[in-house]
Order: structure tokens, then sequence, then C-alpha cells
């Protein structure tokens, strides 16, 4: 199962490498909306910097629904399954892969949308711990629950509308508890964000579970 | 000798439509096996239950001694098959495609580099992406696809359609000595005289069966493939 | 195989009891509610809108959805795989999300009359709108347009998802809320948790009993109808393979027997 994740992580991640897409579209798209959410809201710089966690992962989370479409599409579009169920690769093991490298993607976005954030909102960056600890928790999480729900809708002539059905009240709870515990480390409290970041592990790993285990029934109906 | 593929009055369904409805066929190892029929008989829904990939809903199934009826994903790394779509991925080159190909088999690097040898592929093409290959060179990478993942029952639907002379040449050549290595090969093709002379035996399918007779007169009326 | 005229309907004679029954507790539920039991000493008239918001939300939650997940769970499992689950949770997901949406609709009335708004985000009632919207998903995945075998089997996976995302939600919303007291709303528990007792508690265990049964006779009838659709399918399976077979006498000229060498 592992060594097949990681053959498999390995082709989505060079695919993104080679094809840019997350460079050249998801990541200006991120940052668009940032820009965006600072016309709707009234800029003056005290709302921004308050609301500044709560739209780092509105945003995160957008870009992952991209992420996990892209993901899909690449598996022959419409074939989608026919490829991945072909290659006699475990469905456990293709699950931990695709939503591996999905991600690793998130990260590097989130990365850059943190430098977003401290530059256009005047964020000031505190409690690195508990911001990094977060950050990895509701990835993990936000790519698992994201993965699952893509091969739900994978496939499907409705997928484009019926993924962000699915997955975003699911995910309701990640945007939550990530938004409260970084809200918690920028008030230079990080202890009343622990809790929160506890609930962002075990949504993670409930998730990751299910996932392994539904995964591969999931590609196998004819 | 055993049998690579045993079928009896076996269905399968493409959503709700019988795509099989009853299929008897033995295969035995080792033969080159001929399907023909007209289009919509069930030629490409036959090639694909046999990877596993459609279920058999009711008869028996057992391919390669797995029984499909029960188990569809054992079976899937031995087989390779060549289908209508290449399941290439367009933004890697034709190495790592086929890399990924060969490991997702259980198999190593190594047979990668064998089966673009082979397909004479290991030139100038072999750092290209997939997706700017011509339709007939991407054939040849899905050809390789196949030999590098050294399987023991080959499913080739239309596989000369899309090759050039030379690439026929050498998909027949390669389907001979997979043949004398141990393998089975069961292809699908409109190409009735180049297909016919590199068959061990013929079938024919029509309404979802394999049926017995002459050629019918179907079939001089389709038309031939254009090379 | 003909379909006799009484098996094609959706009804039987114990249906038929049981609706009857299902009317007179409703019947005698509304009379309680609205005639019998007193007003509430802080809420008023409006109390008698929980007589029907405690059980539609009590059927929908539990019951409804926990008999999907279970349905879904089984269905999945191989050893009990089998389209009843497959049609019971459908159709018990149709009534929950039907209850639900009454719940919600109900309840929204309930606290503008009592505390001037229509909707607060505190853990229940957050949880109930994530959980009306995940069922709506369930419901939208059965009904992709996919063979049979995809809408089920995905749907299956969409409620047990489901079922484990609901405690987190719930959790993780009143967490958030235990953090802010200062919703004035909320801060009233008395109204959100009446002290009830005597002829107000016996009318709202009648409600429940009431839209119990009102559950039961809903599934008896809508799951005999996802039952006979499906027999229906299969009649036409068996048809499409007839005529499929036929193909081969039409388009062949030998002899239409199966080869085996």
């Amino acid at each position: 199962m592992w060594r097949d994740a990681v053959l498999v992580a390995g082709k989505d991640l060079r695919v993104e490498a080679r094809s840019r897409v997350g460079i050249n579209q998801v990541v200006p798209f991120a940052l668009l909306v940032l820009v965006v959410f600072a016309f709707a809201l009234d800029s003056d710089r005290g709302t921004l910097v308050s609301f500044g966690p709560g739209l780092f992962w509105v945003t995160v989370l957008f870009s992952g629904l991209l992420a996990v479409q892209r993901s899909f599409v690449i598996e022959s579009d419409d074939d989608a399954r026919d490829a991945l169920r072909l290659s006699g690769l475990d469905g456990a093991g293709i699950f931990l892969g695709k939503a591996g490298a999905v991600a690793a993607q998130l990260l590097l976005l989130e990365v850059v949308l943190t430098l977003g954030v401290v530059v256009l909102y005047g964020v000031q960056l505190r409690g690195p711990v508990m911001l990094l600890l977060t950050c990895l928790a509701a990835t993990i999480g936000l790519a698992a629950a994201g993965t699952l729900y893509g091969a739900i809708a994978a496939g499907l002539r409705v997928r484009d509308t019926l993924l962000p059905l699915l997955v975003l009240p699911v995910l309701a709870p990640v945007l939550l508890a990530a938004a409260r515990a970084c809200e918690a480390a920028l008030a230079g409290a990080p202890a009343e964000g622990w809790p929160w970041v506890r609930l962002l592990f075990v949504f993670a790993i409930i998730y990751v579970t299910f996932g392994v285990v539904a995964f591969g029934p999931l590609l196998e109906e004819a | 000798m055993a049998l690579a593929v045993r079928l009896r009055a076996a269905v399968s369904l493409l959503g709700r439509f019988p795509a099989l409805a009853g299929v008897d066929l033995d295969v035995a190892t080792g033969e080159i096996l001929l399907v023909q029929g007209a289009n919509g008989a069930g030629k490409t829904t036959l090639l694909r239950a046999c990877a596993g990939l459609a279920a058999f809903v009711a008869g028996e199934a057992e391919v390669l001694g797995h029984d499909l009826r029960k188990e569809r994903k054992a079976v899937r790394r031995r087989i390779g098959l060549l289908g209508h779509a290449t399941f290439l991925y367009d933004d890697l080159t034709v190495t790592d495609n086929l890399t990924f190909s060969a490991r997702a088999a259980g198999g190593e690097a190594s047979s990668a580099a064998e089966a673009m040898a082979r397909m004479g592929l290991d030139g100038r093409l072999r750092d290209v992406p997939a997706g700017r290959l011509s339709a007939g060179q991407r054939r040849r990478v899905a050809v390789a696809a196949v030999i590098a993942r050294r399987p023991d029952l080959w499913l080739l639907d239309e596989p000369h359609a899309g090759l050039d002379a030379a690439g026929r040449n050498l998909l027949d050549q390669l389907v001979l000595d997979a043949t004398a290595a141990g393998a089975t090969v069961l292809l699908a093709s409109h190409e009735l005289d180049r297909a016919a002379a590199l068959a061990t035996r013929t079938v024919v399918m029509a309404g979802g069966q394999v049926v017995d007779g002459l050629l019918t007169p179907v079939a001089p009326q389709e038309p031939s493939n254009v090379a | 195989m003909t379909i006799s005229p009484s098996s094609a309907s959706t009804s039987s004679r114990t249906v038929r009891i049981l609706g009857w029954l299902t009317a007179i507790s409703l019947a005698l539920t509304a009379v309680m509610a609205l005639v019998i039991s007193p007003r509430d000493v802080n809420m008023g008239d409006s109390v008698r809108l929980l007589y029907l918001h405690v059980p539609t939300a009590w059927l929908a939650m539990y019951v409804s959805f926990g008999i999907t997940t279970l349905a879904s769970v089984l269905y999945l499992w191989k050893r009990t795989r089998s389209r009843f689950w497959d049609l019971t949770a459908g159709a018990s997901a149709e009534i929950g999300v039907l209850f639900l949406g009454l719940t919600l609709l109900i309840g929204s009335i309930w606290g503008r009359i009592t505390w001037g708004v229509w909707w607060t985000w505190d853990a229940r009632l957050t949880t109930t709108a994530v959980l009306f919207v995940l069922y709506v998903g369930y419901l939208a995945v059965r009904k992709v347009p996919a063979a049979p075998e995809v809408q089920s089997r995905r749907a299956a996976i969409v409620a047990v998802a489901a079922f484990l995302d609901v405690p987190i939600v719930h959790f993780s919303v009143e967490w958030w809320r235990t953090l802010h007291q200062d919703a004035t709303v909320l801060s009233d528990r008395r109204l959100l948790d009446p002290q009830i007792g005597g002829t107000m508690a016996w009318t709202l265990f009648l409600g429940v009993v009431a839209f119990t049964l009102l559950y039961c006779w809903l599934m008896a009838h809508r799951f005999r109808l996802a039952w006979l659709e499906d027999r229906l399918a299969d009649r036409a399976m068996q048809v499409a393979i007839d005529e499929r077979r036929a193909e081969a006498g039409v388009g062949a000229g030998g002899t239409k027997k199966a080869g085996v060498s």
C-alpha cells in the first residue's frame, strides 16, 4: 500500500511540475481571492486583520477544491476510473498518494498565502508553532476529505457542481477550527488554540482512515 | 493445457444495457484468439470484462484461474489491455509514463526501458511529453505500456488501428513472441486479413454472444480501416 | 410473469391500518396541542409549535438518518449487501430531509416569535443546518446521471461519511459557542429547554408517537414504491437481454448456436 502511495504521489506531483497548473492558475486565483475580499470588506486595516485567519482558510478551502478537481481530471478525464483500476494499484495506496499530492500542493499554497495575508492585510505573525501545526493538521484533513469526495464525484457529468455541495458542509468544522486556532496564535494566546488543533488532528485521522477504507470500493463499481 | 479464459453464459452490463448477453468461450493458454463481429456486437466489452474492468453479473467467468464473479482486482496485474483510450498522462514524458505503468504492475523501470527499445521509442521520443505525440506515436507508447507490464493475458482492442506499417509488423512480432513465451492473446479487430493470419483461432460475436457460423454477410460490408 | 393489480400498489391491509392509526394519533395530538394543553408560563401560545417541532426533529435526526446510515453500512458490507438496504436508505433519507426541513422551518418561526430572530448560530441549529445540507447532498448523489450501482454505492459512502461528520460539526460549534457567552439570545436557557410536565409532557409524548407512526407509514409506501421500480427495472433488463440476443439472429446469417470452440 505505501509503495503504491509513493508511486502515485510521485506521479501526481510530477504531472503538476510539468504542467504547472498549480503555479500558473491556482496560486494566482488564491491571491486574487484575497484581494477580492479586501474589496468586498471595507479595507480599513482593522477588519482585514481581524478577519485574516478566516479569510485565509476560506481561500485555502476553495483552492483545495480546485486542486482536488485537478487531481482527478488528469486521470484521462472521464476514464478516470479505468486508468487507475487497470494499473493494478491498491485502492488505499492510490488514495494516500493522491491525497498526499494534494496536501503537498496546498501546503506550498499556504506559504504563499501567508505572505499574502501579511503583506496585503497587515497581519502580524505570532505563535509560529501553533500556526504550523494548524496548517499541517487542517491541510491533511482537507486533502483527505477532498480526495474522498473527489472520487465520489469523479467521472460524472455533474462533478463540478456536486463536489462543492458534498464537501463544503463536511469541511465546515475544519474551517472553523483552523480559523480559531490561527486567531489564538496571532492574538498571542496559543493555549486557547490547542483544543482546536486537537480537533483538526482528530478530523484528519478520521477522514484519512475512512478514505483508505472506502477509496478502493469506490473505484470498483462497473 | 490450462484454460486462460473460461466463460459460461456470462452476462456483463454497460449501465443497464446487456453488452454481453450470455457468452460461452474457452481460450487455452498460448492461443491467439481473434474476435470478430459487427460494431456493437460486444467485442470491446468482452475484452474489458476479461480485464476486470466491466463486471460479470451472471454466469461463470474465470480468467487466469481467478473467478471474476467474486474478485475482479486480482487479475489486473497479470493482464495488459490495449483499449481505445490510451490511458497516458499527457504531461508526463514517454519514459515517465512507461516507468509508472511498469512499476504499477509490480515490475521495475528496466521493463519500461526494454519495452521502449522494442517499440523503437528510445530515440528522440523518449523525453517528449505524451500530449505532444501524434496519434500513431501514442498508440506505440500504449503498446509499449502493455509490454512493460509483462502480462500473462494480452487483451488487444483493434490494435492495428492507428499504427503505421512498421508499427503493425512490430506488433505482430510481439504477439508471436509473447505467446511463444507462454502468454495468451485475445484480439478484437476489423482488419480481417491481417488479424486472421496472425490468429490461431477465430470466433464471431453478435448480439452480445459468441455465435457459431461462417463469416456473415454483414462482415464484407463493414467499412475497412484506413491505414 | 405478470404483476397482479393488488401487488402493484404500494399499500396493503397492514399499511392501511397503520395509516388509520397515524391519522387518528395525529388528530389527537393536534387537539391536545392546540386546545387542551395549557399555555406556557414563559412562551405563551408559541409553545404549541414545539409539539410539532420536537417530534419532527427527533424523527428526522435520530430515526430517519440513523436508519439511512445503518442501511448504508449494511449495503456496503459484502455479507449483507442487497438492494433492500439500498432502497431503505434512500427512502428513509427522503423522509428525513422532509422532516428536517419542516423542523428548521417551524423552529425558525418559533425563534422569531420567542426571540425575535429567524436564525442564530448556536451549536444545535448550526449542526442541524449542516446535517440538512449533508443529506441533500446524499439525495443528489443518489440521482446522479450514472449506472444504478454507481448511484447506490457512492450514496452509501456519502451517508457513512455524513454520519462521521455530524458529531465533529456539533462538537466544534458547541466548543466555539461555549467560549463566547455573549449571545444574548441564548442567555435565557429556560426558553431553550422548557421545563415541561403534566399535560404538556403527555402532549409531547403523543406527538412523538404520532410522528413515529407517520414515519413508518411513509416509509412503507416509499419503500414499496422504490421496490416496485426496482422490480420493473429487472424485468426491463430481462427484456433487454432477450432483445440483445435476438440481434445475433438478425445480423448473422448462420446458425445461432453459442460456439464453444
